[in-house]
């Protein structure tokens, strides 16, 4: 893991010879690029350097030669770079990882298959492979429902839910047009379009009470676009209303969880954060401040603390009987 | 990088690729083009050395194994080559299935602290012939936490078998306290990253989440300077850190509410004021307490009494919130 730029270059223009050779009737540049994960016009230049480099002595028999066809291009001379250079042990840990970790995710991918590369990768990684991982990566996210939504997934077809909505504390039924999975902080997510509140919603596994493959295509209208997970998972709209929290120490990890804004170092309580949330949903807010204890007392809006209060004063009521 | 050096670096790997008599530095020099001539000064000797040393540091961070030593006894200094079969990955094919796997289980690196080795590693098995369209197949994309700014250095002091100092804050804690460990492993359990090793101070294996170490942890002393224990299994040190015992808690629920909780319990019947009575289980009361809190009055706890405790305490504190006595 060194500056991406210069090693990152390098590791390319030293596999690019090999890459081509190991294709003999030649390769698209386009398709060329996207293996190497680069812009076409990058991977022209990358050629361009290569193709004055060469054995000692740079005679014309001696540097790498490439014959351009049209948009093809392949390799005619390759100086004896035939082969791509081994992993280092940083690139045979990312995939040994990745590939144990897939074998302990049942209903992904096609568990012999799994075994049967990750012993072969581990074959070839050799002495990188020896070292003991220094990482590790346990999901423990196994729903049953993983293996049906992934049915529906491969074969295109809509899903039936029964999904529990923890903010209303509701079971509720609908029809999806699931669009993908995702695993997030731990947890797996299926992204759909709801047929019933016509919108995209992520759906958490572990709520899933019930699932059914339907015979019926999927099918995700035009305005259904997957949501970019740099912004985080819960997207609440720029208009909503704003509910103000004031964090104690042991609940801060709200403020990493849910987008907040102006996250406010505080004295009061010692160590607290206060913090600013859009929701439309104040019945989630609810129950996000009961469920914190009393960790976080509510500065805004008043309706909101005077609800967590008078639900937690007739819960005391009972227990006083 | 500037496309002199990357060109003379492609040529160096090539010449020394080719040989497999050591080749001194004087020859590299003359034969490989980009390096200084030798136009007899000091001042080009000079500059040649530098840039000579540099490019074999760079070469060697990339992982090309450049030997150094002397073909024979009559050579007056070492000289350098490269053996062809430390150098090239081995023969490797995979099946469509299998590179499926390949692809789709390098995906979890997307987005997470490997992503650079797992790109590197993927243009490797290309260039090896193997074809993995990560394009295919059914839409998943699995994501690690991406933003641990402790992760590379416990990663490489940990892959490097050095020494760690850092700051940790607990969450009970007021103050970050400087801990000095020897690194083991980083896992990333349940979608949270940890650190674990060997305490130096506590003398005493210790879990840390990575989210908690502050500032950047700093790596000293040489590699290799431990053995983590024969038997580890990184998980399940932190899957232990993390075990409770079960406990089974009792609880009251007016009929028609508290679906969440009703989804994983055992219902008992009903009580004699027609609540349903229900067995729930967990490893984290206090998480389930907060739980069992937030139904407010459709849910009472009957046993046992420390839970009942708990859940009162949480209700009394919340009572307090709207600031009405």
């Amino acid at each position: 893991m060194t500056a991406p730029s210069t090693a990152e270059r390098m590791t390319r223009l030293l596999a690019l010879v090999p890459y081509l050779q190991a294709r003999p009737d030649g390769v698209r540049l386009a398709d060329a690029a996207a293996d190497f994960g680069v812009a076409e016009a990058q991977l022209r230049r990358d050629l361009d350097l290569l193709w004055v480099c060469g054995l000692p002595g740079h005679g014309p028999g001696d540097l790498i030669d490439l014959a351009f066809e049209g948009d093809r291009v392949r390799v005619t001379f390759t100086a004896g770079m035939v082969r791509p250079l081994r992993l280092t042990t940083d690139e045979a840990v990312a995939l040994i990882v990745a590939l144990r970790t897939l074998l302990e995710l049942p209903g992904l991918a096609e568990g012999e298959a799994v075994s049967r590369a990750l012993a072969k990768v581990s074959a070839a990684a050799g002495h990188a492979a020896e070292v003991r991982a220094p990482v590790a990566v346990s999901v423990g996210a196994r729903e049953q429902s993983l293996s049906v939504v992934r049915d529906g997934l491969e074969r295109q077809r809509a899903l039936h839910l029964h999904y529990y909505v923890p903010s209303r504390d509701e079971r509720t039924e609908r029809t999806v047009d699931p669009m993908r999975l995702l695993l997030v902080d731990g947890h797996w997510y299926l992204e759909a379009w709801c047929r019933g509140a016509e919108g995209v919603r992520l759906f958490r596994l572990d709520r899933i009470d019930e699932v059914a493959v339907l015979d019926e295509a999927a099918a995700p209208p035009p305005q259904a676009h997957e949501r970019d997970l740099d912004d985080g998972l819960y997207q609440p709209g720029a208009e909503a209303p704003v509910v103000r929290l004031r964090l104690a120490r042991t609940a801060r990890w709200v403020a990493d969880y849910y987008p907040v804004e102006e996250p406010t170092e505080v004295s009061d309580p010692p160590g607290g954060l206060a913090v600013a949330v859009r929701t439309s949903d104040l019945a989630w807010a609810r129950r996000l401040v009961a469920s914190l204890g009393g960790a976080a007392t509510v500065d805004e809006p008043a309706e909101l603390a005077e609800q967590v209060a008078a639900e937690a004063r007739a819960a005391l009521a009972r227990y006083a009987d | 990088m500037a496309a002199k050096r990357a060109e003379r670096l492609v040529n160096l790997v090539i010449a020394l690729l080719g040989t497999r008599q050591y080749v001194s530095a004087a020859k590299i020099r003359a034969t490989v083009p980009g390096y200084e001539p030798d136009d007899g000064t000091e001042r080009a000797d000079e500059a040649f050395k530098r840039m000579f040393e540099r490019d074999k540091a760079e070469l060697r961070e990339i992982g090309v194994p450049l030997e150094t030593g002397r073909t024979s006894v009559f050579d007056t200094e070492d000289g350098y080559r490269i053996a062809r079969t430390d150098y090239e990955l081995p023969e490797i094919t995979l099946t469509g299935e299998e590179a499926a796997a390949v692809g789709l289980a390098l995906r979890l690196w997307q987005s997470a602290q490997l992503a650079g080795a797992a790109q590197s590693a993927l243009v490797k098995l290309r260039a090896a012939g193997v074809d993995v369209d990560q394009t295919r197949g059914i839409p998943i994309q699995p994501r690690l936490d991406a933003g641990e700014p402790a992760f590379e250095p416990c990663y490489a002091a940990a892959r490097d078998r050095r020494e760690l100092t850092f700051d940790y804050r607990r969450p009970d804690a007021d103050q970050a306290s400087r801990r000095r460990v020897q690194p083991w492993g980083v896992v990333a359990w349940h979608g949270r990253w940890y650190l674990v090793g060997h305490d130096l101070d506590r003398q005493a294996p210790r879990v840390f989440r990575l989210s908690r170490v502050t500032g950047t942890p700093k790596a000293s002393g040489p590699a290799g300077a431990f053995e983590p224990p024969a038997d580890l299994d990184l998980a399940s040190v932190v899957a232990g850190s993390e075990r409770r015992e079960e406990q089974l808690v009792v609880v009251r629920a007016r009929p028609g509410t508290a679906i969440g909780l009703r989804r994983h319990a055992v219902p008992l019947g009903p009580a004699e004021d027609g609540d349903d009575r229900l067995e729930l289980r967990t490893t984290e009361p206090w998480s389930l307490a907060d739980q069992l809190a937030a139904y407010g009055p459709d849910v009472l706890v009957e046993a046992p009494q420390q839970m009942r405790e708990a859940v009162v305490e949480r209700l009394t504190r919340l009572a307090a919130l709207d600031g009405a006595a």
